[in-house]
C-alpha cells in the first residue's frame, strides 16, 4: 500500500512539473519591450544651469538605435543627467502610459498613437514632429528574386511579407497600395517590422515592406530596394513631454535636443527624413 | 479512492497560502471578464477574422495533438521500457521544448524546415514548401506540445510496471498484442490527460508560430496571433477573443477531467 502511495505521489509531482513548465514557457512567449539604460558616470561638477536628474523616455521600437545613441550624447553633453529608455511598439507604449507607467517623454512612430495620449490629457503642451520615415522594399542579401519595383510585389510567385493593416507600417503599406492600385498577395501579415525583417533576412520570404531606417539598420542582412511611390505614405514621428513627469525641465531639454541640430544630424544619418 | 484518505489534516496556514495562490490565478481571469464589453461581445467574436482564427486554431491544435499521439506514444514506450546508452541525454533533449522559450523553438524550426534550412535539399527534391502554410503552424504546435504527452505517458508507464505485460507474454501473447491489449489500456487515462495537455499547449502556441509560420488570416493566423494583432487596434476585441480562448481551454480540461474520473472510478479495467 505504501509503495502504491509513493507511486501516486510521484505521478502527481510529475503532473505538477508539467503544468509548471507550461506556465513558464507560456509566460516567456511574449516579452517584446526592452529597456536600455545608459548612464554616464556623473562627474560631480557644479553644472547648476543645466537640468539634472533622471528621466524615462518611452520610444517607438523603430527609434531604438538612434535614441540610444542620442541618449548617450545627451548625457555626455549634460553631466549629471540619466536618460533611461523603454522601446516597444507605439500602441504598446500608449497602453502602458495610459495604465500609469512612469514615463517622462513619449516618442511615437505615428501621429495616431500620440493623438490617443493628447486626447486622454496625458501630454503636457503640444507634441512636436521631429522625423519622418517612408517605406522601402527589403530583400534577402543580393535580392535573389530580382525585385526592382513596387509593381513587382503584385507577382504572386514573389513571396512578399508585409505588416498587418492594424500597425503603423501596415497602414502605410495600405496607403501605397491604394495610391498605386497595386495589390500585394502577401504570404504573411506580421504585427511588427521586426517580424517582417526576420522573415526576409532568413531568406524565407523574397521581399518585405519595412521602413527605410529598418533597411539601413539591418546592415548587410538585407538588401534594400527603394521605390518612388513610397512618398505616398510618409509617416510622421511626434515627441512630447508627459504631464505625469516629475522632471519637466529635463524632459523638455531632451525634446529640445532631439529636435535641435545635434539630434537631427543623428536621425538623418539613420535614414529618417526631416519633419 | 477518495474515501481511503480519511485523514485531511491540512494546517490552517497551508490553507491560507493555498487561497492566496488560487486568488493569484483566478483574479486576472476575473479582471478580464470584468473588462469585456458585453454589449459588443457577440459582434466582436463573430467577426470573420475571429471565426477564421478560432476555426484554424481548433483545426491545427487537433491535428497537432494527433501527431503528438502518433509520435509520442512510441517515444514514451521506448523511454520507459527499454534502456540504451545515452538514454538520459535523449530524454533531456526530447523534453527540451518544454523549457525552451517558444520563440527559440520557432527560430530552430525555421532553420530546419525553412527555405534556406537544414532540410533544404530533400524538401526541394520533393517540392515541399512549408513556409507560411498551415503545415508550418501544425509543426510549430507539435514541436512545443510533444514533450507534454511523452512526459505524462512515460511516468504512467513506469508507475504501472511490467507485471501484467510479463504475464501476458508468458501466456503466449506477442509484443504487439501485449502493447494493444495490456499496456495501452492500462495507461489510457494518462494518455488522455497527456493528449489534453498537448492540445491545450498547442492551442496557446504563439511564439513559435509567429516566428516560423507567419500570420495570415485563415492560413496561419491562429487565435493567439489574432489576439496579439487585435490588441494593436481594438483592445475590446482582443479581450473578447481572450475570453473565448479561456472558455475553450476550460471546456477541454473539464471534459478531460470528466473522462479521466469516469475511467478511474470504472470497475476493474483488467477483469
Amino acid at each position: 500500500m505504501s509503495r502504491f502511495t509513493a507511486r501516486t505521489n510521484s505521478v502527481r509531482t510529475l503532473a505538477a512539473m508539467v503544468v509548471a513548465a507550461a506556465v513558464v514557457t507560456g509566460a516567456a512567449a511574449c516579452s517584446t519591450s526592452s529597456t536600455t539604460s545608459a548612464s554616464t558616470s556623473a562627474a560631480t561638477s557644479s553644472a547648476n544651469t543645466a537640468p539634472a536628474g533622471t528621466i524615462t523616455v518611452f520610444a517607438a521600437a523603430s527609434l531604438k538605435a538612434t535614441f540610444t545613441e542620442l541618449g548617450t550624447e545627451f548625457q555626455a553633453a549634460n553631466p549629471g543627467t540619466t536618460v533611461t529608455f523603454s522601446f516597444a511598439g507605439s500602441s504598446d507604449l500608449v497602453t502602458q502610459i495610459t495604465g500609469g507607467a512612469p514615463a517622462d517623454v513619449f516618442a511615437s512612430a505615428d501621429t495616431k498613437n500620440m493623438d490617443k495620449l493628447t486626447t486622454a490629457g496625458l501630454v503636457s503642451g503640444t507634441p512636436v514632429n521631429f522625423a519622418t520615415n517612408v517605406l522601402e522594399i527589403a530583400t534577402p542579401p543580393g535580392n535573389p528574386a530580382g525585385v526592382t519595383s513596387f509593381q513587382d510585389l503584385a507577382n504572386p510567385t514573389i513571396k512578399t511579407v508585409i505588416c498587418a493593416a492594424a500597425v503603423p507600417c501596415g497602414s502605410a503599406t495600405v496607403s501605397v497600395e491604394t495610391a498605386t492600385g497595386v495589390t500585394i498577395p502577401a504570404v504573411s501579415e506580421e504585427s511588427s517590422v521586426t517580424d517582417v525583417l526576420g522573415k526576409v533576412s532568413s531568406g524565407e520570404a523574397d521581399a518585405g515592406l519595412v521602413y527605410v531606417t529598418d533597411v539601413k539598420g539591418a546592415g548587410s542582412t538585407v538588401t534594400g530596394v527603394p521605390f518612388p511611390e513610397s512618398s505616398k505614405a510618409v509617416n510622421t514621428y511626434p515627441i512630447g513631454a508627459l504631464s505625469a513627469s516629475k522632471n519637466a525641465a529635463l524632459a523638455q531639454a531632451f525634446i529640445d535636443y532631439v529636435t535641435g541640430t545635434d539630434g537631427q544630424a543623428v536621425l538623418t544619418a539613420a535614414g529618417f527624413g526631416a519633419p | 479512492m477518495r474515501a481511503s484518505f480519511g485523514y485531511a489534516g491540512v494546517p490552517r496556514w497551508v490553507l491560507a497560502i493555498a487561497a492566496v495562490g488560487a486568488l493569484f490565478v483566478v483574479l486576472p481571469l476575473v479582471a478580464m471578464v470584468v473588462r469585456v464589453d458585453w454589449a459588443q461581445f457577440i459582434p466582436l467574436i463573430t467577426s470573420p477574422s475571429s471565426i477564421d482564427a478560432l476555426l484554424l486554431s481548433l483545426r491545427t491544435s487537433s491535428t497537432a495533438t494527433l501527431l503528438c499521439i502518433i509520435l509520442g506514444v512510441p517515444m514514451a514506450l521506448v523511454l520507459a521500457r527499454t534502456s540504451f546508452p545515452g538514454q538520459r541525454i535523449v530524454r533531456s533533449l526530447v523534453l527540451l521544448p518544454l523549457v525552451l522559450p517558444p520563440v527559440v523553438g520557432g527560430i530552430a524550426l525555421l532553420y530546419t524546415f525553412g527555405r534556406q534550412g537544414l532540410l533544404k535539399a530533400p524538401m526541394n527534391f520533393f517540392g515541399l514548401q512549408i513556409a507560411f502554410s498551415t503545415t508550418a503552424v501544425i509543426l510549430a504546435q507539435t514541436f512545443v506540445a510533444l514533450p507534454f504527452l511523452v512526459l505524462s505517458l512515460e511516468g504512467a508507464l513506469r508507475t504501472v510496471g511490467t507485471r501484467y505485460e510479463a504475464i501476458g507474454a508468458t501466456l503466449g501473447a506477442g509484443p504487439t498484442t501485449v502493447l494493444r491489449r495490456i499496456t495501452l489500456p492500462l495507461v489510457l487515462p494518462a494518455l488522455l490527460s497527456g493528449a489534453v495537455l498537448s492540445f491545450a499547449r498547442a492551442l496557446g502556441e504563439f511564439g513559435a508560430t509567429l516566428t516560423f509560420a507567419g500570420s495570415l488570416q485563415g492560413v496561419t493566423r491562429t487565435l493567439p496571433l489574432e489576439i496579439y494583432l487585435q490588441r494593436e487596434s481594438d483592445p475590446d476585441a482582443a479581450v473578447a477573443l481572450s475570453l473565448v480562448l479561456v472558455a475553450v481551454a476550460i471546456l477541454v480540461v473539464g471534459l478531460a477531467n470528466q473522462v479521466g474520473a469516469g475511467r478511474r472510478q470504472g470497475p476493474g479495467m483488467l477483469s
